[in-house]
């Protein structure tokens, strides 16, 4: 009867038992091949500490200069290049502008890497329904597990710092570029792949010429999520000790400083804001041949 | 430019997922519908045998399931048969290795499509290079020979814009030149112009026509549309739930149709402008004062209208070589183009 009342749970004292040879394993390893992992992950850490130091060494006049032009570039709307310059001079005019360029840093390091890692994933697993089956569900871990609970590992092994911060962004920014890349070139009409392949085209041309081309305004789509997703990941890298605008957040809510917790919120609001429209501007421009004239 | 024939032998298609296994099932009779009730496979093509001319346009025709689309696409293997051989230059595509099929569809054969498949992200002269492009020739080189590709098909002036800016008809063009340009001996047409208005149709079956005096190619062209195939078709081959029920001429089809389905089919032809002179003359010429001569390649229609100008109910017939050689009465013109074929 007591099948029904009390659950039949393992007993304490196995619960602690097998927890405790969990961690301790992953201890073990980490002490063995701790400084490897660190090893490994260092030309990352100086690249972005390089960067860093390019964005925050460059003076301001001329950092604005480059993000509107690059603007401009990426959306060729005037309105949205004022609205930058006025919302970044307003981020600098309160105090915020070396804070904001710590975070466009690791926003743009991570975003790369992202984009590095992601296509060649979501090539692959559109390449393959297998491996579309196993990669399908560690996305949805990636996208689901609370970002505090992959944090301990990292901290685990390499410690508190850019890296981890930078890390566990991506660990959380990648799942959408993978996942679009793998559906644009799903996407693509199987009549044009035909037509192709009764030219003789090789599987990396069918890739090159068709797929990638057609799959391209999904793909932007996914780094324009993956853009957004980072951003919104740089409070909680704060708790690693990435420094920027999460960190001012994060001393804010600490605190109870209303006013710094909304300045620097909403100055990454606007900074994803710029991202966002920058980017999607730009992908509606990769498909401007698909507007219909008539017919 | 030597053309070759494409020979296809004893070619059946079984879709599904074990099709080898049946195929001694309906080679031993069983029908199409047991085969998909008890079995659940498909059969695509029956025991198909057509030697395609070299440098003619054989026409392959059939309503919407006959399987005509599954046969045109066994000729570069972009659907694998279930067994049998197409044989070109004494190859059996059928047995190619991965890059001898390449190389043959690259070399030897070009497609055109029904709903165009053409790139969407590139220009007309983009799509036009595409298959010299995958060939690895150089890109200057493919523009030359694409440009000359582009005007012949009187696209000229259009080189940049993309193909959703073209109509129907002109991106068909565009897929006709990409085609040609691959400068391949064989052309598949797969229903190329079903979906194209009738008038921009018959306009793309005489930049064809006008083409194929020029190239001698080996055309395969499929169609739904029979008076599409007997404009065009040197050859006709006609297809019902995957099995060829006759082919031969247009006039031979015409004039003899094997069974009621496909004489209910030419019910409706203009049989002026199939069967030509040469078909019912007589083989005595006339002797004495006849004004009308006429050529054996001439059709009907052309003769009626002749006689019917000169106000002549006689004509002679003389070939190239300028020997008379019959001779051809009002009466049975018109009793050719109007009588209904019994059989």
């Amino acid at each position: 009867m007591s099948l029904f009342t009390e659950f039949p749970d393992m007993s304490r004292s196995e619960l602690r038992d097998f927890k405790k040879a969990i961690d301790g394993a992953f201890k073990d390893f980490i002490h063995a091949y701790g400084q490897g992992i660190e090893d490994f992950f260092k030309p990352l850490l100086y690249f972005l500490k390089w960067f860093e130091n390019l964005l925050v060494g460059t003076p301001w006049p001329i950092m604005l200069a480059i993000v509107a032009a690059l603007v401009w570039f990426g959306s060729r709307s005037l309105w949205l290049v004022l609205g930058t310059v006025a919302s970044m001079l307003l981020i600098g005019y309160l105090g915020m502008w070396e804070n904001m360029m710590y975070t466009l840093a690791l926003t743009t390091v991570a975003t790369l890497i992202c984009i590095i890692l992601g296509i060649p994933v979501g090539i692959l697993m559109a390449k393959s329904n297998r491996m579309q089956a196993i990669i399908t569900p560690i996305l949805d871990i990636m996208q689901t597990i609370p970002a505090f609970v992959y944090l301990i590992p990292i901290v685990i092994m390499l410690g508190i710092g850019l890296v981890p911060g930078l890390i566990a962004v991506i660990i959380y920014a990648v799942p959408p570029i993978i996942r679009l890349t793998n559906l644009g070139i799903r996407l693509v009409d199987p009549d044009i792949l035909e037509a192709a392949d009764a030219f003789g085209a090789s599987p990396g041309q069918k890739l090159w010429t068709v797929q990638m081309p057609l799959a391209l305004p999904n793909i932007f789509a996914g780094v324009n999520q993956t853009i957004m997703m980072a951003l919104a990941m740089v409070v909680v890298a704060s708790l690693l000790g990435v420094h920027g605008l999460g960190l001012e957040v994060l001393k804010a809510v600490n605190n109870q400083y209303i006013t710094l917790g909304f300045m620097n919120g909403l100055a990454i609001v606007a900074i994803a804001i710029i991202f966002d429209r920058t980017s999607q501007r730009f992908g509606k421009r990769l498909q401007k041949h698909s507007e219909v004239i008539h017919g | 430019m030597a053309s070759h024939g494409i020979e296809i032998k004893n070619l059946f298609k079984i879709f599904g997922p074990r099709g080898k296994k049946y195929i001694d099932a309906v080679m031993g009779g069983m029908s199409k519908t047991e085969l998909n009730e008890k079995h659940g496979h498909v059969l695509g093509l029956k025991d198909i045998n057509i030697s395609m001319p070299a440098g003619q346009i054989q026409v392959v025709m059939g309503l919407s399931g006959s399987g005509k689309s599954t046969l045109i696409r066994h000729i570069n293997r972009l659907i694998e048969p279930t067994t049998g051989s197409v044989v070109y230059e004494g190859q059996d595509v059928c047995q190619m290795s991965k890059s001898q099929l390449q190389a043959f569809r690259r070399h030897k054969t070009a497609m055109v499509f029904q709903k165009f498949a053409l790139l969407p992200h590139r220009t007309v002269l983009g799509n036009t290079v595409y298959g010299l492009e995958v060939q690895g020739i150089g890109k200057d080189e493919a523009k030359r020979r694409a440009r000359r590709w582009i005007d012949r098909v009187g696209l000229t002036g259009f080189e940049d814009h993309y193909p959703n800016q073209l109509s129907g008809g002109m991106q068909q063009r565009v897929g006709l030149a990409r085609a040609l340009t691959n400068d391949a001996d064989i052309l598949l047409m797969d229903e190329a112009f079903s979906a194209l208005d009738p008038l921009i149709r018959t306009d793309m079956q005489t930049v064809l026509l006008d083409i194929q005096e020029e190239l001698k190619k080996t055309i395969v062209f499929i169609t739904h549309d029979l008076d599409e195939a007997l404009r065009l078709g040197d050859r006709i081959a006609i297809l019902r739930d995957g099995e060829v029920v006759q082919q031969g001429t247009g006039q031979e089809i015409v004039l003899k149709p094997a069974d009621a389905y496909i004489a209910d089919f030419i019910k409706e032809v203009n049989r002026g402008r199939v069967i030509s002179v040469g078909t019912i003359m007589e083989p005595t010429p006339i002797e004495g004062d006849v004004i009308v001569e006429l050529k054996p390649e001439d059709m009907l229609e052309v003769a009626a209208q002749v006689m019917a100008q000169q106000e002549e109910i006689r004509a002679n017939v003389r070939d190239n070589t300028g020997k008379l050689i019959g001779s051809l009465r009002l009466k049975a013109v018109v009793d050719a183009m109007v009588t209904a074929a019994t059989h």
